[in-house]
């Protein structure tokens, strides 16, 4: 076993070294611009459609519909701000589920301040969408609906084709971020009935900086890069080549082998689960136990704090994440924790388990071997253990 | 992100547990808030004799309860109600900005056992 055992993929995982090696010449050999009329950019221009081709058939778009942009937030800003600049409906309402990745959250902050009633939807002690009050909520003013397809924290996959279905019959937008599905389920738009999908690029395995934005045939949104019109206008700015040719790249990996993977992770994730709830008394396992993430464990241990629990696993080679407060800019605990219900005190000691390609069974066995120590050194220290937990 | 000498405090806090026969205790925060601490004090001849903590909390939570009580150990209980969260914080070489007030509790967890030896009016006197 390798000395470290990364499992926060979710926060940022490694490149695929096939995705590497795709990548690697168009650094140096091909740096050509796809817009110059010579044989370099018309090389550069070839690996641009290529890599849309790539990326058009993990989600079953087509080609036009992608557009590519510098990560997942600039996908979410295009598809949120631009659409409700575009909207018919102005002054009208915008509504996301309490569950959101902050980017959005922010996002609907500012159109809240231009104008757009946002409204929350609630999810249930699962983290699921409550479709009924989905229904509710939504009306002949809701402009956008913006769901994600997948929670990166609590790992919990949202009812996205039902979501749309009811914006739809009031005639609004429904936006995806699937930033956190992406390369882990499978992703139709088609069959989702999505207007505008947002993905990521280094979620599927490519590099970081690249991300990219389907917006259906017919759906407008105002551009916010001004510049010489790349991406059909909608995102001006020199292309990133070796980036997109990376995102292409593992967009087509994840596409032949994510069944594969995506079925190996789930056994190991249910290892973790099911080996660390049966070794740690009073531990939960926080979103939905199974339509969940392949790759995604969340687990909550009572009586201790998260950034503890990160910063002694760190020093046994183990890096997760955390919802605690303590390990926040914000030092606000999980919003997505606190949606499902959980108390302040419970959403402080949780850990978030991302799994990846660098992930094996060895691995899962060690961190099931060395957290019941951790948690238990760190009870022993905390006031409120009870007295037969220490 | 945390210094060596955080580092160190939080994989070996000195002091930590109960103290089987203190003449007082004191506690502050909130499992809310993310931070809980309970410092328990021994005190003989105005002096702390002992003093141990238990932390509910971060890193640099369980880091400060130790070197508090690195610095309240031996101290009279007037230079103990000195020991400042600044004093700690130095002597930890330095906290990150946001954990300067929500995890560096404890110097509060010493003075309020502390106050709470003071008001139990205690049998040597």
């Amino acid at each position: 076993m390798s000395d470290r055992v990364y499992m926060d993929n979710g926060a940022g995982r490694p490149v695929d070294p096939r995705v590497m090696e795709a990548m690697k010449p168009y650094f140096t050999e091909h740096h050509g611009n796809p817009a110059s009329f010579h044989s370099e950019g018309f090389k550069a221009l070839d690996a641009l459609n290529e890599a849309r081709a790539g990326v058009a058939e993990l989600v079953n778009a087509d080609p036009g519909e992608i557009v590519f942009t510098s990560g997942a937030t600039e996908a979410n800003n295009l598809a949120l701000l631009g659409s409700a600049q575009r909207t018919r409906k102005k002054d009208g309402k915008i509504v996301r589920s309490a569950v959101e990745h902050i980017s959005v959250i922010n996002l609907c902050k500012e159109l809240s301040r231009m104008g757009f009633e946002v409204i929350e939807c609630p999810v249930d002690e699962n983290g699921v969408l409550i479709l009924a009050e989905l229904e509710r909520l939504v009306d002949d003013e809701t402009a956008l609906v913006t769901v994600m397809a997948a929670n990166g924290e609590i790992g919990t996959i949202q009812p996205i084709k039902e979501a749309a279905e009811l914006a739809h019959s009031r005639g609004a937008l429904f936006h995806t971020d699937a930033t956190a599905a992406n390369g882990q389920v499978a992703l139709d738009v088609k069959m989702l009935g999505v207007d505008l999908m947002t993905l990521s690029g280094n979620d599927l395995g490519g590099p970081k900086g690249v991300g990219a934005l389907y917006i259906k045939k017919g759906v407008r949104v105002k551009p916010h890069m001004i510049g010489g019109g790349q991406e059909g206008g909608l995102r001006s700015g020199s292309e990133n080549v070796p980036g997109i040719v990376g995102m292409g790249m593992a967009a087509r990996l994840a596409r032949q082998e994510m069944d594969a993977e995506s079925n190996r992770l789930a056994v190991l994730r249910d290892m973790l689960i099911d080996g660390l709830l049966a070794a740690i008394p009073e531990s939960h396992l926080n979103g939905h136990p199974t339509e969940r993430l392949p790759n995604n464990a969340n687990i909550r241990f009572s009586y201790i704090e998260g950034e503890a629990l990160v910063l002694s696993l760190d020093d046994l080679g183990i890096q997760v994440g955390t919802g605690s407060a303590c390990a926040a800019k914000t030092l606000e605990p999980s919003h997505t924790l606190l949606a499902c219900g959980l108390k302040h005190e419970e959403a402080h000691g949780s850990l978030v388990f991302t799994l990846g390609r660098n992930n094996n069974r060895d691995q899962v066995e060690y961190v099931v071997k060395e957290l019941p120590g951790v948690v238990g050194r760190l009870r022993a220290m905390s006031p409120l253990t009870p007295e037969e937990l220490r | 992100m945390y210094s060596e000498k955080v580092l160190d405090h939080f994989k070996h806090p000195r002091n930590v547990g109960e103290l089987e026969d203190a003449d007082a205790e004191g506690t502050v925060g909130n499992p809310v808030c993310g931070d809980m601490m309970t410092m328990y004090i021994k005190v003989k001849d105005d002096r702390i004799e002992d003093v141990k903590f238990k932390t509910f909390g971060c890193g640099a939570a369980i880091a400060t309860s130790s070197m508090t009580t690195e610095l309240a150990k031996g101290k009279t209980l007037e230079e103990a109600m000195n020991i400042s969260r600044q004093d700690v914080a130095e002597a930890l070489d330095g906290l990150p900005p946001v954990k300067m007030h929500c995890s560096n509790l404890a110097a509060d967890a010493l003075h309020e056992a502390i106050k709470s030896y003071k008001e139990k009016k205690p049998k040597n006197e």
